[in-house]
């Protein structure tokens, strides 16, 4: 072996190379298939559904599901709900992340090693012990069964990640720049938001959207909060659409649930290069 | 700004100066965190803490019951619960089969991603794609796949001359094994990233090292590929066993505990116990175990970081 590959850990021999093609296509398989097959499923008709010999694909592409699955008042109500949700707690999240973690990295303070613990122990907590003295103190105030206590249960549940995130990329920012702002004469606001907010923007549209996702994702909280159909989020009223009705419509199911993953995927698309380099320099970093 | 003018003309070291430049003490940091800091005290650490009391204690639902301390009365409630000990137990099969197998899978599609494949933009888009699916859906999905009748996974095996039908959700032999597949599905994308990120931070220079000392493929993944990413290994191994063991949505959309209580997870039971017969003190007190469970792992892993470091 002349020549070595330069980010490989396993050779490049020609018997190897087939081998290693098989595999990534079984992985491959292995992670898309069932996304495919919820793809299919959406566009087939009940009919093509039940038949026993129908194929994989879809005979012809049929919207019905979709349609059904939009004009479904608790569904479209429930997509309503975790919009407002998600769009509430990602904007209160952020609002209160970004002084945070601009103090938690540039001043020196105790309450850094605070941070720090507590966004450790926020990931390892089991939730079921956190939401019954949740529920009780929502109750007590009078929040349960409303989009705001909601709101604020994954603001607060969202605050450790998003704080983490926030730190890597405030740490980004080289701090001679804040200096040299300074010796310029510039006051700490205008330092804060000539300098520091325009070179966050693109950590913090990152930050803001997982945010928005997980509480577009979150599933627990609302299953224990939200009991009024009414007030119920997207996941939940998907959960329900299962179990309620025994019989389900499987298209009709399907064509639900991908639309449902229709903002992850595309915030996912959008972002996964950055998103990638992010996770693969902290994790490094940790 | 009297701190700035000081310590921009102060010749310190470089690293000193860096935290000195805009505050001069922790105090100026209290007004940026506060706003954070209140919120979560009050939904995060209060009921944290209240959490762990109401364990000893025999809340119940309906709130005008009066909730009494009664010490270790839960505790010695749970050891005679032979459903608690066989949801524990589930507990553990699952959070270590799948942190296992998520591994041993995350590690070879990482391996893989980190060759110089064609179309390695397209897997490494789609080995995140679980990641971006509420659970919910996920569970949704492969409630479709395993359908009895109409799913892709019997068809498959009629086709292939093999018995179809299985009720795999449904069936107390299958439900666990289907389950943990679909969690290792579910919790790959983090695993791999992770795992991805060890491996592109080793140097390629001690690849080339062992190379000429004439290492093979295979001795250089167990004696240079290995070692130097064992820490990310350890962290998100660690990791991912106590967020298996946590997990919650994902199971309880496929089979809510069922079939006869084969896939009850210890969350679930805490859940059911909470929500559906009203005993908060009970399942608070669950939940005190599995925090001492977490806390064990955590103990293993950060002594097995103080050993390392120590050598």
């Amino acid at each position: 072996m002349t020549t070595l590959p330069r980010t490989s850990t396993v050779g490049r021999s020609a018997v190897a190379r087939p081998l290693q093609y098989l595999a990534l296509l079984a992985y491959m398989c292995f992670l898309a298939f069932p996304l495919l097959f919820l793809l299919s499923t959406a566009f087939k008709t009940p009919r093509e559904l039940k038949s026993p010999d129908a194929g994989l694909l879809p005979e012809h592409f049929d919207l019905g599901n979709f349609s059904s699955a939009i004009t479904k008042a608790d569904l479209f109500t429930a997509a309503g709900n975790s919009l407002l949700v998600s769009a509430t707690t990602t904007v209160l999240v952020t609002l209160v992340a970004l002084p945070a973690a601009y103090a938690l990295v540039r001043f020196r303070t105790k309450l850094r090693g605070l941070a720090t613990g507590w966004i450790l122990l926020s990931q390892v907590f089991p939730f079921i012990l956190i939401i019954i003295p949740l529920f009780l103190l929502l109750k007590n105030i009078g929040l349960v069964d409303t989009l705001l206590g909601l709101v604020l249960v994954y603001a607060v549940w969202a605050l450790p990640f998003s704080l983490w995130m926030l730190q890597g990329y405030v740490s980004a920012i080289p701090v001679e720049l804040e200096e040299a702002s300074a010796v310029d004469g510039a006051g700490r606001l205008t330092t804060l938001t000539r300098i520091v907010l325009p070179l966050l923007a693109p950590g913090l549209v990152a930050t803001s959207l997982f945010t928005f996702i997980n509480s577009w994702n979150e599933f627990f909280f609302a299953l224990v909060l939200i009991q009024d159909p009414d007030m119920q989020t997207l996941p939940l009223a998907l959960a329900r659409f299962v179990g309620v009705e025994g019989q389900v419509q499987l298209g009709q199911l399907a064509a639900a649930a991908l639309l449902a993953c229709v903002p992850s995927l595309a915030f996912f698309m959008f972002i996964q290069k950055r998103l990638t380099a992010g996770l693969l320099s902290g994790a490094v970093k940790g | 700004m009297t701190a700035m003018t000081q310590s921009v003309g102060n010749p310190q070291p470089r690293a000193r100066r860096r935290r000195r430049r805009l505050g001069s003490s922790g105090r100026d940091a209290w007004p940026f965190v506060l706003p954070a800091l209140l919120p979560v005290m009050l939904f995060s650490v209060y009921p944290l803490v209240y959490g762990v009391f109401l364990g000893f204690t025999d809340a119940e639902a309906g709130l005008n019951v009066e909730t009494n301390f009664n010490g270790v009365d839960n505790y010695i409630k749970l050891g005679g619960n032979e459903l608690f000990w066989s949801s524990f137990k589930i507990g553990l099969i699952w959070a270590f089969s799948v942190t296992i197998l998520q591994f041993l899978a995350s590690l070879g599609l990482a391996l893989l991603l980190n060759l110089d494949l064609r179309l390695r933009w397209l897997a490494r888009t789609l080995a995140l794609v679980p990641w971006a699916m509420p659970p919910v859906i996920i569970a949704i999905m492969w409630q479709l796949m395993l359908n009895p009748d109409y799913g892709p996974v019997n068809r498959s095996l009629e086709a292939l001359g093999l018995p179809g039908g299985v009720n795999w959700l449904g069936d107390g032999s299958t439900a666990l094994a289907v389950v943990i597949i679909v969690g290792v599905w579910a919790g790959m994308p983090q695993t791999t990233i992770t795992l991805l990120a060890g491996l592109q931070a080793v140097p390629v220079e001690l690849h080339e090292a062992a190379a000429i000392d004439g290492a093979n493929t295979r001795r250089r993944f167990w004696h240079v590929t290995l070692p130097a990413i064992r820490p990310v290994v350890v962290a998100i191994t660690t990791l991912d066993l106590i967020w298996n063991f946590n997990s919650f949505a994902l199971v309880f959309v496929l089979t809510a505990g069922g079939p006869g209580g084969t896939t009850m997870l210890p969350s679930l039971f805490a859940y059911n116990e909470a929500f559906r017969y009203g005993n908060f003190g009970y399942a608070a007190a669950m939940g005190n175990v599995m925090v001492i469970v977490i806390g064990a792992i955590l103990f293993f892993y950060l002594r097995g970081q103080m050993r390392r470091r120590l050598q």
